[in-house]
């Protein structure tokens, strides 16, 4: 038997995804600027964060609204309240994408530091992470959500080696490099805090599936 | 503390078995809320703890229900000491038609001989004042219970059962009848009095249920499907069938 319930469920799914999507498509554009030192996409990735925001109150909206019509219980209940907090989550990683495009801004007009190898290697690490991320959450697959968890130390290891190249090559031999390195390291860093923020939803996810919090206890991922 | 134990208990209405093999501890200063669908032993199951279902022709039990220990299925049991022990509110608030004075009264009357004006009077007030009702009726003691309100009529119940100082509240869909805010002054009093009494609650109502127990017990069919905590059993069931009921795809 379908519930009502159920159908607003699967829309609320589908606004998650598209929330998703849109944070997705953030982060690729912010890289991408960076890379083809595009002042037009940064812009662009700044400007379209408002549509983000905006999606965000919605789904916000969308969950209140279900729990005062619906006061759901149990796995629907679990659902509603991780889509919140996944909304939320998405909404931070996309203003992390406007922060690396406004750093992008700042040495755009600069000469180039150092080809880019390893930040567009974090990036494609990022995006996949909140790919899997999303996928779990919309197929509730604990698997898919394990995986986020496991690439978090890919991430990690990709942001130390750039702060090891950039702070050892380049900002302690050369004191005209600090500028410009230090804003690909808080690039760097921006791109593995979004990755922290979907081992969040990954962790979200698998309380949603089991109802075991998993969150600050490593032990039960085991 | 575990205040009533049940081991095995089995209910059979004739040929039909309307409760199977429960086994349940019920804690004692606190609220626990039995639900299910209609037809699923949660009110049989409730009766069974004063022994009411004993004035349905044929009905046949067998298993144990401890109550401070003792088995009250025992045929020895003394009834008269076990529904003053056991009280119970029902559905509708079914006052007798006497005065709201004699109605709080009446259980004392029957329990005890040496009933002095004063005591008596020392009864109704505290009575009244533990279901918060003495400030509004303590000047109509003597006007019949009948004209009170729906909840006004729910709480004299329940200053009528608290009159005898029972140890345990069973009370069936109490709130059925009334309106969303007398429902809510009667579940904050029942909030109140569970730090005196054990309370069992019967209720279709399953937000109700979620608000106002600290434990949950689910039946289907006469089995008990799963107990545990209200927060566990609303947000995390362990059974599919609890799952499905409380999330409104039972059926």
């Amino acid at each position: 038997m379908e519930r009502h319930l159920d159908q607003e469920l699967k829309e609320l799914n589908k606004d998650i995804l598209k929330m998703g999507a849109y944070t997705e498509e953030a982060i690729f554009k912010s890289v991408e600027a960076l890379k083809n030192r595009d002042k037009e996409l940064a812009k662009n990735v700044i400007d379209s964060d408002n549509n983000i925001d905006k999606l965000e109150l919605a789904v916000d909206e969308k969950c209140i609204d279900l729990i005062a019509r619906y006061q759901p219980m149990a796995k629907d209940l679990r659902l509603i309240t991780t889509g919140m907090k996944i909304n939320a989550e998405l909404e931070r990683i996309a203003d992390i994408a406007v922060d690396i495009a406004q750093r992008t801004l700042e040495i755009v007009d600069k000469p180039l530091l150092k080809p880019l190898v390893d930040i567009p290697k974090l990036s494609a690490v990022a995006q996949s992470m909140v790919k899997l991320a999303i996928d779990s959450f919309v197929r509730g697959d604990i698997g898919l959500a394990k995986k986020v968890l496991l690439s978090d130390p890919e991430a990690d290891n990709l942001r130390n080696s750039i702060q090891k190249e950039l702070v050892e090559d380049y900002m302690l031999k050369d004191a005209s490099t600090v500028s410009r390195a230090v804003q690909l390291l808080l690039i760097a860093r921006f791109l593995e805090r979004i990755c922290d923020h979907t081992t969040n939803i990954a962790e979200d996810v698998i309380y949603m599936v089991q109802a075991e919090v998993v969150r600050h206890h490593p032990e039960k991922l085991k | 503390m575990t205040k009533i134990v049940t081991n095995n208990l089995n209910l059979w209405y004739g040929a039909f078995q309307a409760l199977k093999n429960i086994n349940l501890d019920i804690e004692v200063n606190r609220i626990t809320a039995i639900i299910g669908p209609s037809g699923c032993g949660k009110s049989t199951l409730l009766r069974v703890f004063n022994r009411m279902n004993d004035l349905i022709d044929g009905v046949r039990t067998d298993g144990e229900v401890l109550i401070d220990g003792s088995n009250i299925l025992d045929s020895h049991a003394d009834l008269v000491v076990l529904r003053k022990k056991v009280g119970m509110v029902f559905q509708r608030p079914n006052p007798f038609p006497l005065s709201i004075y004699e109605n709080i009264v009446f259980g004392e009357k029957i329990h005890a001989d040496d009933n002095t004006r004063d005591k008596l009077d020392e009864i109704v007030e505290r009575s009244l004042m533990d279901v918060l009702l003495w400030d509004e009726l303590k000047d109509r003691l003597n006007e019949p219970a009948l004209r009170l309100s729906l909840e006004q009529k729910q709480r004299l119940c329940i200053a009528r059962l608290i009159a005898v100082k029972p140890d345990v509240l069973l009370m069936d869909e109490p709130c059925s009848t009334l309106d969303p805010q007398a429902t809510a002054r009667v579940e904050e009093l029942m909030r109140e009095l569970k730090a005196r009494y054990t309370i069992i609650i019967v209720t279709h109502n399953m937000q109700q249920a979620a608000r106002v127990s600290d434990d949950t017990g689910f039946m289907l069919l006469g089995e008990l499907v799963e107990y545990g905590k209200t927060e566990q059993i609303f947000t995390a069931p362990r059974d599919k069938r609890t799952e499905d009921y409380i999330t409104g795809r039972y059926g």
